[in-house]
């Protein structure tokens, strides 16, 4: 069942105000960048952001930054440490009077898949275990998109990245399967854990209100398109998010209560293959010769994955018939 | 004031109680534990006001660190050995924020082999991440250090973080009669922490931004520089301080019957303890010999290096570290130290590795070594400590192992 929309049930409730400044060094068409905005936009100002290195690392160059709000850069491995100190030094001061309450900071990691799936999960399962209150912004553009897109342990499966080239001997790109960064984090029951997409801006910013009101680990992974990368023009990058949507292959979806409940879910599935054609990281799925077993196994998981979570739902399940038809 | 015995462990962990820190991130590690579970004892208790959270590892630990003293905190943390290497990348962080924190360091040395007793192979690979740096001798040092490091560390011409190292097992775990000031005195030394900058709802702030190109980056670099060697004088200005308030003296270096001497050998940390010693009995056999004990390392004093050794008839330097394909690592700076005029001739030995006792007899090979050096200048190769009878016992062991395994049943 879809989840009701609590503050953001229109597109004029979006504010206004801008919390990140526009012409800032990132690739035209960044998904990561635009996620980071409406993140930001929910969150509203007294944010402190702790980053570790990726692509937004370098939205901040000195001496110039677009955030209306503190900046920490820290290191890959260990952004949700960072946070952990900044959040500890905030209470403590307080509680010591040395900081009125009003000068209270969200703390929010921001983060790429590579750091947050690889050599930072570490960190950031501590982070949770502790019960860490803060906020986890990740955006996964499923490689390591700041060093000219090598995979990660987030690069999907089929799909070609700097380190996982198409060869005759490799046809097929990537050969491992996307780690799920979700149940990982799902499995310590933190707070909050949602996925969100920039082509879905209601959703996203609901979400991020909806877990502000709650105390202890936030944590959202947003789809990030990555036009260099996945090889699309930047004016298509918010379509092709919506198609990632569309096709099922991005589910939407939040812990609420233990239970994982998604809070989009497209009416008429389309065909994953509608996703992966305008993309080159898949063109090799296409030409020279349609790889059939790949594009099988790749709409496969998607109808396993949605099979499962609408029985989970006690939902009846027309969809795969839909699909098919 | 008190007194009372106390490990070298346990006078660190006083002196972050009585510096009032707010926040201490920590993780595990031999020797340094007994001083992370003293001050976990008394945060839980009450007695000390501050936050103690056990970190992941001491890249989080150290992370958490630099995070929360540039939020604002006066924080302490404490490692040794391989978890102040695991952390290294975060050193050299932390010291880029430019913000002020005590580092304690237990000296362990490095693996491969691994082992649990000191050498200074860990701190000094911290030598060049922009930490200050101070080696304790004793006890009391560790905690006056503690003290001194802070006043250093949140110093406006310095704002560099602090590293004050005290040896494993020789010293964090000997008891000794340490002097404790009262809170009300160190609080007359070392007032609340006001920081100079940090986050909040109306100070905005960007904190180790990117730069691209090498002019930014040598701006923040030269700065660093610059506050390092602002540190030496800073450094005594507080140590002048200290000594009035509480009549213990540390200087940059410390001079043991050095005035008159006409050899000198160069130590550090506690087994400086054990040169002192040897240096009374040589001197009873009448060679005017003294020692010359390095504490300050970072910022290294080169000018009271070059004042103090400059006219000497020879120098030895014992290194406890080994810079693999080079020597001693405080060879080389105390080498260097003396560039700017006619250098006496300068001995190198390396020893004490993983906590090897010094013996007598090296002493006096090292005193005939410098009779020697007058007239031929000595040699340019370090002497690598190591006795006939240690390289037998080692053989010994091997043979005994290949034994055993050699006349395992078979089944």
């Amino acid at each position: 069942m879809p989840i009701r929309r609590e503050i953001y049930k229109g597109i004029k409730d979006i504010p206004r105000q801008e919390y990140l400044a526009g012409g800032t060094g990132l690739c035209a068409g960044c998904g990561g960048l635009l996620a980071l905005r409406l993140f930001h936009k929910a969150l509203g100002p007294n944010v402190v952001f702790v980053n570790a290195a990726g692509c937004l690392t370098l939205l901040a160059v000195f001496p110039f930054t677009p955030f209306h709000s503190s900046w920490l850069y820290t290191a890959m491995a260990s952004a949700p440490a960072g946070a952990q100190g900044v959040r500890d030094a905030l209470d403590m001061l307080i509680a010591k009077g040395r900081l009125s309450k009003d000068e209270n900071l969200k703390v929010v990691v921001v983060t790429g898949d590579g750091a947050a799936h690889g050599i930072g999960l570490q960190a950031t399962l501590a982070a949770i275990h502790r019960g860490l209150d803060f906020y986890y912004f990740c955006y996964d553009n499923e490689a390591f998109g700041n060093t000219g897109f090598q995979m990660s342990p987030a690069s999907p499966f089929g799909s070609r990245t700097a380190t996982t080239p198409v060869t005759s001997a490799t046809p097929g790109g990537t050969a491992t399967h996307k780690q799920d960064l979700f149940k990982l984090w799902e499995a310590q029951q933190p707070a909050f854990v949602a996925t969100v997409s920039p082509a879905y801006p209601l959703d996203l910013m609901d979400k991020v209100a909806r877990a502000g009101q709650l105390t202890g680990p936030k944590l959202f992974i947003s789809l990030a398109a990555c036009p260099p990368g996945w090889g699309v023009e930047p004016a298509e990058s918010v379509e092709i998010a919506k198609l990632a949507v569309d096709t099922g292959v991005w589910p939407l979806k939040e812990v609420c209560d233990g239970k994982v409940v998604h809070t989009v879910r497209p009416h008429r599935f389309r065909p994953v293959e509608d996703y992966l054609h305008g993309q080159t990281r898949y063109h090799h799925l296409f030409a020279p010769v349609r790889q059939e077993e790949i594009l099988r196994q790749l709409q496969h998981d998607v109808d396993r994955y949605w099979a499962a979570a609408d029985a989970d739902a006690g939902e009846v399940d027309n969809r795969l018939a839909t699909v098919r038809a | 004031m008190t007194r009372e015995l106390l490990t070298g462990n346990a006078a660190a962990a006083w002196g972050a109680r009585l510096a009032e820190v707010d926040y201490i991130p920590v993780y595990p590690i031999t020797p340094q534990t007994e001083v992370i579970e003293a001050l976990a004892q008394w945060v839980a208790e009450g007695t000390l006001a501050a936050r103690l959270v056990t970190m992941d590892s001491e890249h989080s630990m150290l992370t958490a660190a630099g995070a929360a003293a540039a939020t604002g905190a006066r924080v302490f943390t404490a490692s040794s050995s391989q978890g102040l290497v695991y952390g290294l990348e975060m050193l050299y962080t932390i010291a880029g924020w430019r913000v002020p924190l005590v580092l304690l360091n237990v000296s362990r040395a490095l693996a491969a082999p691994i082992t649990l007793e000191p050498d200074h192979n860990d701190v000094l690979a911290a030598r060049d991440s922009g930490f200050l740096q101070i080696h304790a001798e004793s006890c009391q040092e560790v905690l006056d250090s503690v003290l001194m490091a802070y006043r250093l560390s949140e110093h406006a011409d310095v704002l560099l973080p602090v590293l004050v190292n005290l040896d494993g097992f020789y010293l964090s775990f000997t008891r000794e009669p340490v002097e404790l000031p009262s809170v009300e005195e160190v609080r007359e030394f070392l007032p609340p922490h006001k920081a100079a900058h940090g986050f909040s709802a109306s100070h905005v702030l960007a904190q180790g931004v990117a730069v691209l190109g090498g002019t930014g980056y040598s701006f923040f670099k030269y700065q660093m520089q610059r506050a390092a060697e602002a540190a030496l004088t800073a450094h005594d200005a507080i140590a002048g301080e200290f000594c009035r308030r509480f009549g213990r003296c540390y200087g940059a270096v410390e001079s043991y019957r050095l005035d008159d001497a006409d050899w000198v050998i160069v130590m550090s940390n506690s087994f400086s303890t054990v040169g002192k010693e040897e240096v009374a009995r040589l001197r009873a056999r009448g060679e005017k010999v003294g020692l010359l004990r390095l504490r300050l390392i970072r910022p290294f004093p080169d000018q009271e290096i070059e004042w103090l050794l400059g006219d000497r008839r020879a120098v030895a330097v014992i290194d406890q570290n080994i810079s693999i394909g080079k020597g001693g690592i405080l060879f080389s700076e105390v080498a260097s130290a003396l560039r700017g005029r006619t250098p006496p001739p300068l001995l190198s030995f390396i020893g004490g590795l993983g906590g090897r006792r010094f013996r007598s007899e090296e002493f006096d090979t090292i005193m005939a070594a410098l009779h020697a050096a007058e007239n031929d200048g000595g040699s340019v190769e370090p002497t690598l400590l190591y006795s006939e009878a240690e390289y037998r016992q080692m053989m010994e062991m091997l043979r005994i192992a290949q034994q055993g395994s050699a006349s395992t049943p078979e089944k």
